[in-house]
């Protein structure tokens, strides 16, 4: 255990981010530390729109900053996770995968996914044989309508072909092509203009010793098969007409996972790495499917990230209670798990001593109220699942749409009543 | 023979059970018989679903199979001998979320266990579900979300279909990922389920009200 003497020598940054490591390492810390997932909460909260968000810069990032001042977390939610693109370069490109604040849903509403077939089932060997140019000159194109000029360019494994294969450059010629090639670089510069704003943001935040949540962010492999190119219903299809094609393409996915993920979160500085998790929840397969299509590449993931010393921060979004015996597997005090519905006391049973916890607070309840109730639940949440440390106090969701005022009070109950 | 048909839809077997009714059709078997043993397999799909033996992909499965046999059968379907439902239901997700995969697999519980879906989309307006309810009558209304900025959208089309006196002769349901006890009561509904089996519950237990 930590002692006390130890917390009080350090400035409060130190201590945040103490708190956190204690808790990973399922030690206890000198109070439960807090996660909030603020999302799209700053911009609501200080008077700007979502769009807004997406479209200024200097809002957006104020918003957060302001947020981070008042309500000072151990862990913010960083504001390029719920603006991850510009809202400029969105439409650049003419981004067809995302709807966006004011551009498909409303201005005050949150971004959202558009889930569609993006790639067919005849396209997996394609996919196999080589996922880069798959992405590239098919994949990019669908998701992204500006880039059509790409669907027109040769194989680039065509460039293997060194001198005796230097016409191949003409290829690149086409007015399609170019045209697409000239959005894509305009879209370059402007993203590049928004990640190096972030970059400083966060270490202006950490100078004043404020930790982002996380660095990178990292899908499970069967997720980039679910979400990113058949869609649900094709993938599902799939796990019946052809299941030997997604474990393949999972073999594929996996190691460039690994290492695009690790690359990410040194250049981030942050160790902590983000895993939503979409398919692999009770209900959205059988175990025995989990045992075959998720749950193998997810391990291996999660595995791979502890052998860099990064800490995988997997969100088990819906509920994992038929699950728990598989997270068992994964080596101790090296994961930060953030539920949604799950069963957190029992969570805490079979998991207390293999992961640290967090999440479960709703996001209803914050949204709803009454204070006395959360008061209530914040106790409880922090005598059962926070007995004997290796605890984050943290919402079952983002918290873009709750009640500032019982938001305060979560954060306020959470300092006091979570003193160790 | 007709067993087969059934054994096949539940266990999966999309060629066999598709080579089936063509073998059927072939015999020149009746369309009211084959669609007959067809809703015999989805309702025990739906039960294995219900317990748990079957989840969301064997559910989209099963569905993929039907809507294959429906499209080999259709020119010999007489649509009008339907059997008589349990009740209609009107369902959509709300205005600001445009998920629909909860609710698919809601439409289709209900569907297998007796009622009769409208499903009306999805970023769905309350102008637009006064319209529907309007238009169709329907014994309950069904709202679903994905995302919790769906709750005041769900209290205002609740609160406009009030408005437009439309409220009293139906049930409102909710659902979807965020939804408990607390929504339920802020938004105004009937009632809430935590899942699709849940939904089934909850529809029968709201058309007895009725």
């Amino acid at each position: 255990m930590s002692s006390k003497e130890e917390y009080e020598k350090l400035e409060e940054g130190d201590k945040r981010l103490k708190r956190i490591n204690d808790a990973i390492k399922l030690k206890k810390p000198d109070r439960v530390p807090i996660l909030l997932m603020n999302h799209f909460f700053p911009a609501k909260y200080y008077g700007i729109t979502n769009e807004d968000a997406f479209y200024d810069l200097d809002k957006w990032l104020n918003a957060n900053d302001r947020f981070i001042e008042e309500f000072k977390p151990d862990l913010y939610f960083p504001p390029n996770a719920p603006v991850f693109a510009p809202g400029k370069v969105n439409e650049m490109l003419d981004m067809q995968q995302v709807k966006w604040p004011g551009h498909g849903v409303a201005f005050n509403k949150s971004f959202q996914f558009v889930e569609d077939e993006y790639m067919s089932q005849e396209e997996y060997d394609l996919f196999i044989d080589d996922p880069s140019d798959f992405v590239f000159r098919k994949y990019l194109p669908r998701i992204f309508n500006n880039l059509d000029g790409f669907k027109m360019l040769p194989p680039l494994k065509t460039f293997m072909l060194g001198y005796t294969g230097a016409s191949i450059i003409s290829a690149f010629a086409n007015p399609k092509v170019i045209e697409s090639f000239e959005k894509f670089l305009e879209a370059a510069k402007k993203s590049a203009e928004w990640n190096n704003a972030y970059n400083e943001f966060h270490k202006k935040q950490l100078e004043k010793g404020y930790h982002a949540f996380n660095g990178a962010t990292a899908l499970a492999p069967f997720d980039v098969i679910s979400d990113m190119l058949r869609g649900m219903k094709g993938s599902m299809l799939d796990m019946f007409r052809c299941p030997e094609k997604i474990i393949a393409a999972e073999d594929k996915i996996l190691p460039c996972m690994i290492k695009v993920t690790i690359q990410n979160a040194k250049m981030s500085n942050n160790p902590r790495v983000f895993i939503p998790l979409h398919r692999g929840a009770d209900g959205f397969m059988s175990n025995e499917q989990f045992e075959k299509f998720y749950w193998p590449y997810l391990k291996k993931l999660i595995l791979a990230l502890i052998d860099e010393n990064l800490i995988p921060c997997p969100l088990f979004e819906g509920k994992y209670d038929q699950r728990l015996e598989y997270l068992q597997e994964l080596p101790k005090g090296k994961v930060l798990g953030i539920f949604d519905k799950s069963d957190i006391f029992k969570v805490k049973e079979k998991l207390g001593d293999i992961m640290c916890i967090a999440g479960d607070m709703p996001a209803s309840l914050l949204k709803v109220g009454p204070k006395e109730k959360i008061e209530k639940y914040t106790k409880k949440l922090i005598n059962k699942v926070g007995k004997d440390g290796g605890f984050i106090m943290s919402s079952n969701t983002v918290l873009d749409d709750v009640e500032p005022e019982l938001l305060k009070k979560w954060v306020e109950y959470t300092k006091e009543y979570g003193k160790y | 023979m007709r067993n087969g048909l059934i054994d096949n839809i539940v266990n999966l077997e999309e060629e066999e059970a598709l080579n089936r009714v063509e073998e059927l059709l072939a015999e020149d078997k009746s369309v009211m018989d084959i669609m007959g043993d067809c809703r015999k397999a989805m309702k025990k799909v739906g039960d294995k679903f219900e317990r748990k033996e079957y989840f969301i992909p064997q559910l989209i499965m099963a569905a993929e199979i039907m809507n294959q046999i429906t499209e080999m059968t259709e020119e010999k379907f007489d649509k009008n001998q339907k059997g008589s439902k349990l009740g209609k239901i009107v369902i959509g997700t709300v205005e600001g979320d445009i998920h629909d995969i909860g609710k698919s697999v809601v439409d289709f519980n209900l569907d297998v266990n007796g009622f009769e879906v409208i499903d009306i989309g999805e970023d769905i307006s309350s102008d637009k579900f006064i319209q529907e309810i309007q238009k169709h009558n329907p014994d309950i209304v069904g709202l679903s979300c994905l995302l919790t900025v769906a709750f005041d959208s769900m209290k205002e089309i609740i609160d406009d279909v009030q408005k437009a006196n439309l409220r009293e002769g139906i049930k409102i349901i909710i659902g979807g990922a965020p939804i408990d006890d607390e929504i339920c009561e802020y938004v105004g509904a009937d009632g809430w389920a935590e899942d699709a089996v849940k939904a089934v519950d909850l529809a029968k237990n709201m058309i007895e009200g009725c």
